[in-house]
């Protein structure tokens, strides 16, 4: 029988089948032609859509690189086409367009991090974080995102401080635990894991913010609301990849349930449950809409998290790229670029740690 | 327990004996603690829909349940609240991001496991999670200050070239072409390419080796291979992970306020045109000034947003763990 290739889940050990294509290819390299066919396609790509923009005297660049791609993707089918049969045409061509699309999304993050560093290189500046925007007036130089990093150090701090031990213990009792009430905790927290941030603002906003006014552990308790499912499902996910067998043995060796879990399963996730809050902190950082309803913002330091208007970074800069000036412009985007750098750093941190926890989990035990 | 030299006759009960609990002290603490933590999250969560509930009743209340949801006015006689144009300019946004987001999340979660070559395949994984953890003010204020002269372009171009489709015409009176639900579509579509990905990566990277195997052996062309055995089988986690990139977009707040600005509350669907809205960006600009019933309407728009994220969530959520098992 001739076989299509979605019938192979069907076959029998037995089935004969008649080969698709006997030409005998390597699935994983290109020949030689084939990667003179790209360069010649990128070449004439180039050169034409080169062409077009003189010619029709067009100035941006991007849609110039557009019709370069599609000309390039045209010309790379034809040649392909001409030494091969179709199928392998196509196949040809959806890897150059799949390798092109990656390099479009690797392209979009590149921008976006080259643009803010260009644009808030500017003002970083040791004295850009040991002053805050107290008096400084919105033409004035000087000031700086002290009073925003102190408020969100005290802000997310707080939020961390409760979501650690709460979110691990919710997910031992997920994944360990497994009491009656298990099914609709998971229920709640894979619901919650979508909430957009903007409501978990709004709660605390409507319940608390209303009556009490703006303050610093508003803004930690909208966190909280936000952090608390995230950092619980990925623990959760991090205990769920425990070998059993370490359980069983611990069992079996006569340890009672609770010295199992602190001692072998704890100990074992350590490095990805470090991840998981590493990557809480650094989602909790970067929210701006929950914090906009909660700690409201402020020029002033302020160091008490119970009482009065806080700063932190994400409304720092919310609040100053709207500002008709210049230099507030220039301010925003220098502390964006702060708040990315910090992100980064977690982000890295996080990679670290689990690259070092897999490691470990591999190498012994 | 002596089973080991008794006679064929007596009942031996293959079903797993249940794993006595021991009974430590140590033990009841430590279940306790946990169980504890797992009700106070519970109870974080109840209480919050609650008073969620609780604050949006008013407004609720003086619109009209039915009204509320199926009308598209704000703060009409100051009793009269609706959030359908809203709702309606919120999936607009979040459809046009999908429809950008999706052929690129699939094309990356392919990439990542099939053709990146060894030595790209971590570094291309973490610019997707990387894009993935960067604060959504950064993708507001690059789509504001960076992106929006290309915007402009590809917006005008769409206008001259494909004003057949309905959609992309403007009016006499709708010149202007920024902070439309396109460009606001554009900046939030790359905010769930990596929710897309990773979703379809996991899902796709569950394929039998055999399967794909057997497809290259066969003759078949990596593409081939893809588009027959590894596509059909992950077809249902990727419309999961959609789902989930779906929920995403429609709660999306700072990057949609920083570009369009201000919302309209009747649903546009010139999406080149400025001129959109999104419930999200509607409570982050009105929630200062709104006071007494319009404050329990943005609660009450907050509520309607929640649930409906939610409702997307839980289906994505479902699918996809239904595909991993």
């Amino acid at each position: 029988m001739t076989l299509d290739l979605r019938d192979i889940a069907r076959l029998e050990p037995d089935d004969e089948v008649e080969l698709v294509s006997d030409e005998a290819r390597k699935a994983r390299s290109w020949t030689r032609a084939e990667f003179e066919d790209l360069a010649v396609s990128v070449v004439a790509a180039t050169a034409f859509a080169g062409i077009l923009r003189q010619v029709l005297g067009w100035n941006g660049i991007m849609g110039t690189a557009a019709v370069a791609l599609v000309v390039f993707l045209a010309v790379f089918y034809v040649l392909a086409r001409n030494s091969a049969s179709n199928e392998i045409a196509l196949d040809r061509v959806v890897t150059v367009t799949i390798w092109s699309i990656a390099l479009i999304i690797t392209g979009a993050l590149a921008w976006m991090l080259i643009y803010l560093v260009v644009k808030g290189a500017h003002d970083l500046t040791p004295g850009f974080f040991v002053h805050d925007m107290k008096g400084v007036g919105p033409l004035n130089p000087g000031g700086g995102v002290k009073a925003a990093i102190i408020g969100s150090a005290e802000q997310v701090g707080i939020a961390t401080v409760l979501v650690v031990p709460l979110a691990i213990l919710t997910a031992i009792y997920l994944n360990e635990i497994k009491g009656r009430l298990a099914w609709p905790v998971r229920f709640i927290v894979d619901a919650l894991v979508g909430l957009p941030s903007i409501v978990a603002g709004l709660i605390v906003y409507s319940i608390w913010v209303v009556h009490h006014r703006f303050s610093g552990v508003a803004g930690s308790a909208a966190l909280t609301v936000l952090m608390l499912p995230y950092v619980t499902r990925v623990s959760e996910e991090v205990l769920r990849t425990v070998p059993d067998s370490l359980r069983e043995a611990s069992l079996a060796l006569g340890a009672p349930r609770w010295r199992v879990i602190m001692q072998v399963v704890v100990p074992t996730a350590r490095a990805g449950l470090l991840t998981a809050v590493i990557l809480g902190v650094a989602f909790g950082v970067g929210e701006t809409a929950p914090v906009q309803l909660t700690a409201g913002g402020s020029d002033y330091t302020n160091l008490n998290p119970l009482h009065g208007q806080q700063a932190d970074l994400p409304l720092f800069v919310f609040n100053l790229i709207f500002q008709p000036n210049k230099v507030d412009n220039q301010r925003a985007f220098s502390a964006l670029l702060v708040l990315v750098i910090l992100v980064l750093v977690l982000f890295v941190a996080a990679r670290f740690v689990s690259n070092r926890g897999q490691k470990k989990l591999r190498g012994g035990r | 327990m002596t089973v080991i030299d008794a006679g064929p006759e007596v009942d031996l009960d293959d079903r797993p004996i249940a794993h006595r609990q021991a009974d430590s002290a140590g033990d009841r603490f430590f279940r306790g603690l946990s169980t504890g933590a797992a009700m106070v999250s519970l109870a974080i969560v109840l209480l919050t829909l609650f008073f969620l509930f609780d604050r949006a009743r008013p407004a609720l209340s003086s619109s009209g349940y039915w009204r509320f949801l199926t009308s598209a006015v704000w703060g009409l006689d100051g009793k009269k609240y609706g959030v359908l144009g809203l709702l309606e300019n919120t999936a607009i946004i979040a459809l046009i991001a999908l429809f950008i987001a999706v052929p690129f999340a699939i094309a990356m979660a392919l990439f990542i496991n099939e053709y990146a070559p060894a030595r790209v395949r971590g570094p291309i994984t973490s610019v997707i999670d990387l894009l993935a953890s960067l604060p959504s003010l950064l993708y507001g204020v690059w789509g504001l200050f960076a992106f929006r002269t290309t915007q402009v372009k590809i917006a005008h171009w769409f206008n001259h070239n494909l004003s057949v489709l309905p959609f992309f015409r403007l009016s006499a009176n709708q010149a202007t072409v920024v902070g439309s639900s396109f460009e606001a579509g554009l900046v939030v579509s790359l905010m769930i390419v990596p929710i897309i990905t990773s979703i379809t990566r996991d899902v796709t990277s569950q394929v039998p080796r055999e399967l794909c195997e057997g497809a290259l052996a066969l003759g078949g062309t990596r593409w081939g291979m893809i588009r027959d055995v590894v596509l059909p089988f992950g077809k249902n986690g990727i419309v999961g992970g959609i789902l989930l990139g779906f929920g995403r977009a429609l709660g999306e707040t700072i990057a949609i306020v920083l570009i369009i600005g201000g919302v309209v509350f009747k649903a546009n669907t010139h999406v080149l045109a400025k001129g959109t809205g999104s419930i999200a960006a509607w409570i982050d600009i009105d929630f200062g000034q709104a006071v007494g019933l319009e404050r329990s309407a943005l609660v009450a728009c907050g509520l309607v947003l929640f649930l409906v994220t939610l409702l997307v969530n839980l289906i994505g959520r479902l699918i996809v763990s239904r595909t991993a098992q």
